[in-house]
């Protein structure tokens, strides 16, 4: 399978915001958003989230018919700082929850007995339309899978440094094109019968997915914010492994096929080991280094897991009531569920 | 396997919870006699017996609540 390496096209444009970014992108000389605009928009809705992701895209993969130079458009990184700003804000007011690394760390490390979360409703009831559904919307995320977390390479050393290209390493297949966990999520969704071409279920996903991916944009590229790259990719680490074994029983239980299984089972193994680096030589390295970033390690901690369960309800808000949670419906056997039914809707 | 003076110590994480790091790759052999093997650069062997990818650590040695 050959996975597209075109950037995608552009989006539609969710509102004044994200038009306006989009316009500027397509050359049309039409002002970009101003400080006015930004601070009209909800920091956690569509227009501000999808701007957001536009004007981060040029760092991955771009447009397809947009300059790549674009990237470095004093112009777009003026307008994105402002877009920046609201998120932030809003972040640091909303998901702070008042408490050191240590004990944000072992908060992570507790497995609930009764977990609510969407890999749990998954395991115990997905239906095929629904983890259909989950991969396209994280496709976001996973067909750039560790791509945002390489950023902070340079702006690491020694232990933590060391520990990040550990993990980064085996994010990235180990030296095999053929096991790169992007090219892995790819043959899931290939599996799932979805493209899996980068960015096609942009016009698709919701501002929830794209927060998610936003939140790694934002403290990927800004070297001031390592500390919050370091939580965050932790947070990610430390509560994958556990979820992926959910997953991976949700994608046999569905009989979704091989590759998808084999995305998640490759996770609860390779996250099991990354989460003992991350913790102890990534976070511990860094934060030996400097003692300062604990309270930004802390805030990657906390906004993660804040925008990760916004995610969750809202895919299990529309799910139990029998809706979809993307913006546009997917083609093809969406809602012909194999494998065992649960109750009748 | 014969000591070559060039060969550094494998290094082994030991924590008082959650699995032993060895560096990879390795080949663990189990009491039935069958192996397992991985290349990763660092393998997380499972020391609580609760895993369901034994010999592997799946993090099922963590506290719940």
């Amino acid at each position: 399978m050959t996975i597209d390496q075109r950037g995608p096209a552009l989006p539609d444009g969710r509102g004044e915001v994200s038009a306006a970014v989009i316009a500027h992108l397509r050359g049309e000389g039409t002002p970009l958003p101003d400080a006015r605009a930004a601070a009209g928009a909800d920091p956690y809705g569509d227009d501000l989230q999808l701007a957001l992701y536009v004007c981060y895209e040029p760092h991955y993969r771009g447009f397809a018919g947009v300059d790549d130079a674009v990237e470095w458009d004093p112009a777009l990184l003026a307008a994105r700082a402002l877009l920046e700003a609201r998120f932030l804000d809003a972040l640091r007011r909303d998901a702070a929850r008042g408490h050191g690394v240590d004990e944000a760390v072992d908060d992570l490390l507790v497995e609930p007995l009764h977990g609510t979360g969407v890999s749990h409703h998954l395991q115990e009831e997905g239906r095929l339309w629904q983890l259909r559904e989950y991969a396209a919307q994280r496709s976001l995320y996973h067909l750039k899978e560790a791509d945002p977390h390489a950023w902070v390479l340079p702006r690491l050393w020694g232990r933590a440094k060391a520990g990040m290209a550990a993990v980064e390493f085996d994010e990235f297949g180990g030296g095999r094109a053929e096991r790169v966990h992007a090219r892995l999520f790819a043959d899931l969704m290939a599996d799932l019968g979805l493209d899996t071409a980068y960015g096609r279920y942009l016009n698709a996903a919701s501002a929830p997915t794209l927060a998610t991916v936003n939140l790694m944009s934002l403290c990927g590229l800004h070297r001031s914010l390592r500390g919050a790259l370091v939580g965050h990719f932790a947070t990610l680490e430390i509560t994958s492994s556990p979820a992926s074994r959910r997953l991976a029983l949700a994608m046999q239980r569905a009989g979704a096929g091989p590759a998808a299984e084999l995305f998640y089972t490759e996770h609860v193994e390779a996250d099991a080991v990354h989460e003992q680096v991350v913790r102890h030589e990534v976070i511990g390295g860094l934060l030996e280094q400097e003692p300062h970033l604990a309270p930004d390690v802390v805030f990657g901690i906390d906004a993660t897991v804040f925008l990760e369960d916004r995610f969750g309800e809202d895919l299990l808000g529309h799910w139990r009531a029998g809706r979809s949670s993307l913006r546009t419906p997917l083609d093809g056997p969406a809602t012909v569920s194999v494998g065992p039914e649960p109750d009748s809707d | 396997m014969p000591n070559d003076p060039s060969d550094k110590p494998r290094r082994i994480r030991v924590r008082r919870e959650g699995p032993v790091l060895v560096e990879g790759p390795v080949e663990v052999v189990l009491e039935d006699g069958t192996s397992a093997v991985s290349d990763r650069c660092v393998v997380a062997l499972c020391t609580c017996r609760r895993s369901r990818t034994y010999p592997w650590c799946d993090t099922s040695h963590r506290h719940r609540a």
